[in-house]
């Protein structure tokens, strides 16, 4: 039984994952953007419910209600303000502009917060777990989990039932056009940004509560949702949702055979999906 | 009247350039002889840090596949250096070619999987395979597995040259395997540079600027968009182990996370890429000595030195996108190392 076990939980890790991979993969599918910063930005929104926790006393999940608004107007500013300068035919700019963001990120929230493991105390929650049958599930992963799949079924009812997502999907299709109908692809790209943001908050606050975190380990979580998004398929978040289970299975299971292969056999199994289906399992954008 | 025409890329000022630079080379040849061995080891560090801007230069600004997975170059370059000497009782100076072996050989496998991957997609996945590729090495455990190994005494003692440079300049040996090291720095950099430069005036280094500026039309005049990717990765990526297997030959002591460290040798090798300017040779050159005057002055300052330069990277591609060289090229039109064809007619009656 303890291999159903080991994959159980690999799947809910894999929500967490999914949560990195959705943020992400809004801003690509919308403005074909790779956020090199994504990784440090999920860490930036778990230190901020950390400060907000450590100096109102408040739950986690009211710190990250309070949290989210502050990263979307920070998602917003760095869109407006710096991405938009830099979007264009070539990829090499908006690349190294998020590269660059990065390494700064990463150095500032050295300076602020120190190099020192971190954790949002999630307090009887940490230890909670539910009886299924045959095997038995912490309630933080499973709730984990359940964020993912509601935070990618609410943003597929944004993209097709809404105005802002017909925007999105209108200026994504084709800024020029869609300015032609009175969008502005400016504003439009900043909203999105903002809103990836939100969503890094909510997975900011899952990881806080589950693992530690300092500020180096960015660059990781970036490239879990990478792989997430590349094995999910572009384009397509229930992919998406589906690529991060992958990502946390093959990484229980690896770490099951051997501690040491955990992070190892988490990137293999995404090199075997890259080789055998190189679009994806559920490709939907022709990019 | 009858005239004649040729395409050229010579210019005045490249033609003053060049023989500048064959002055410089000289001059770089005899300079142990009488300079100070902390300035060897400042030169070494400026043309490694020269021929890796050069390279990754040469496939994101030239190639436009822009790889953040340099590291993995310099990380295998390094540990095949290291095992040549220390599983096979090489000297670390020819175990030096192993490195460039070994980078060759993962290019294969990291060309294969990441140019499956379109644009910004494949910066990622170049990531992921130095990832893979450091968490692969950390298993070696004769070589010291995650905590690292050192060259040992007996092999660094007698590396071939340093006796006879020693007793030519009259140095101790460490100096003089400083020495040693940075003339095949200099040698790597005018080499790698040189090559650069030949292959960007040469048809396969048109068609590879024609690959990046459109795919599809460089395809449509016959371009095999697909082979030139894979000869100057495959070239950059061999070039970048052999200054990675240099780079600890004079260090002496590995460690996984050191030589895979995507800070020093890809976010490092960008900034001095992005601030001089993407897309030229002049560029890297340019940068690599405001990279270190910065790093000289302010390292000591640590994660604040970090967050200034990566602000300033930003701050370069918004308002200066092509960075200094591109700002000093726009005012003043000189380029030293030109690679723009121009047509020169030349009336062929004239006496």
């Amino acid at each position: 039984m303890i291999w159903l076990d080991v994959i159980v939980q690999g799947i809910l890790l894999g929500g967490l994952y999914a949560l990195f991979a959705t943020g992400l993969s809004l801003v690509f599918g919308i403005m074909r953007l790779v956020n090199l910063a994504h990784g440090d930005m999920i860490v930036l929104a778990a230190f901020i419910i950390l400060l907000i926790v450590g100096s109102t006393g408040v739950n986690p999940f009211v710190a990250a209600l309070l949290a989210a608004p502050l990263m979307f107007a920070a998602g917003w500013a760095l869109q407006y303000l710096v991405l938009n300068r830099v979007l264009g035919k070539d990829i090499l700019p908006p690349l190294l502009v998020t590269f660059g963001l990065s390494v700064a990120l990463q150095n500032g929230m050295l300076e602020a917060f120190s190099a020192d493991s971190q954790r949002i105390s999630a307090g009887s929650l940490e230890s909670a777990s539910i009886d299924l049958g045959p095997v038995t599930v912490g309630t933080l992963p499973l709730l984990t989990f359940a964020s993912a799949v509601a935070v990618i079924f609410i943003l597929n009812r944004i993209f097709y039932t809404t105005a802002l997502g017909r925007a999105f999907r209108a200026t994504s299709d084709d800024p020029v056009t869609a300015s032609l109908m009175g969008l502005n692809p400016k504003s439009v790209f900043a909203i999105a940004t903002g809103l990836a943001m939100v969503i890094v908050t909510i997975a900011a606050l899952y990881l806080g509560m589950r693992s530690n975190f300092d500020p180096s380990i960015g660059p990781a979580r970036l490239l879990y949702a990478f792989q997430a998004v590349i094995i999910g398929g572009l384009g397509s978040l229930w992919g998406t949702l589906i690529g991060g289970a992958i990502i946390g299975v093959a990484q229980t299971v690896g770490a099951q055979i051997n501690p040491e292969w955990q992070i190892l056999a988490g990137h293999v199994a995404f090199l075997i999906v890259l080789l055998v289906r190189p679009r994806g399992l559920f490709p939907r954008a022709v990019d | 009247m009858t005239r004649t025409a040729t395409v050229t890329t010579r210019t005045r000022s490249s033609t003053i350039a060049g023989m500048v630079a064959i002055l410089l080379v000289l001059v770089g040849l005899i300079l142990p002889a009488f300079a100070s061995r902390s300035l060897i080891q400042d030169l070494f560090f400026i043309l490694t840090m020269l021929t890796l801007a050069q390279l990754w230069n040469l496939i994101a600004g030239y190639g436009g596949m822009v790889s953040v997975g340099q590291q993995a170059f310099v990380g295998i370059g390094a540990y095949a250096m290291f095992a040549g000497v220390i599983l096979w009782g090489w000297d670390p100076v020819p175990a030096i070619l192993l490195g460039g072996v070994a980078a060759f050989l993962l290019a294969i496998p990291m060309a294969f999987f990441a140019f499956r991957l379109q644009g910004a997609y494949f910066a990622i996945g170049t990531w992921v395979i130095a990832e893979v590729t450091r968490l692969l090495v950390a298993q070696w455990k004769t070589l010291g597995g995650g905590t690292g190994t050192s060259l040992p005494r007996e092999a660094t003692s007698d590396i071939m040259g340093v006796a006879t440079i020693a007793r030519l300049f009259d140095l101790r040996d460490a100096a003089a395997r400083d020495v040693l090291a940075y003339w095949l720095a200099l040698a790597l950099a005018v080499g790698t540079m040189a090559a650069i430069y030949a292959l960007l005036r040469s048809r396969t280094g048109l068609a590879l600027a024609a690959v990046r500026d459109n795919d599809n039309a460089a395809r449509s005049v016959g371009v095999d968009a697909r082979r030139v990717k894979w000869i100057v990765f495959l070239a950059a990526s061999t070039m970048t182990g052999l200054v990675g297997a240099l780079i600890y030959m004079q260090t002496a002591r590995i460690s996984p996370d050191a030589a895979f460290s995507v800070t020093t040798w890809t976010a490092y090798v960008i900034f001095i890429a992005v601030i001089g300017g993407i897309g030229r040779l002049e560029g890297p050159i340019l940068g690599v000595l405001v990279f270190w005057g910065l790093q000289t002055a302010f390292a000591d300052y640590g994660s604040w030195y970090l967050l200034a330069l990566g602000i300033l990277a930003i701050a370069t591609m918004l308002f200066a996108p092509r960075g200094l060289w591109g700002l000093i090229a726009d005012r003043t039109g000189i380029a030293l190392f030109p690679v723009q064809r121009r047509l020169v007619t030349t009336d062929i009656n004239k006496p």
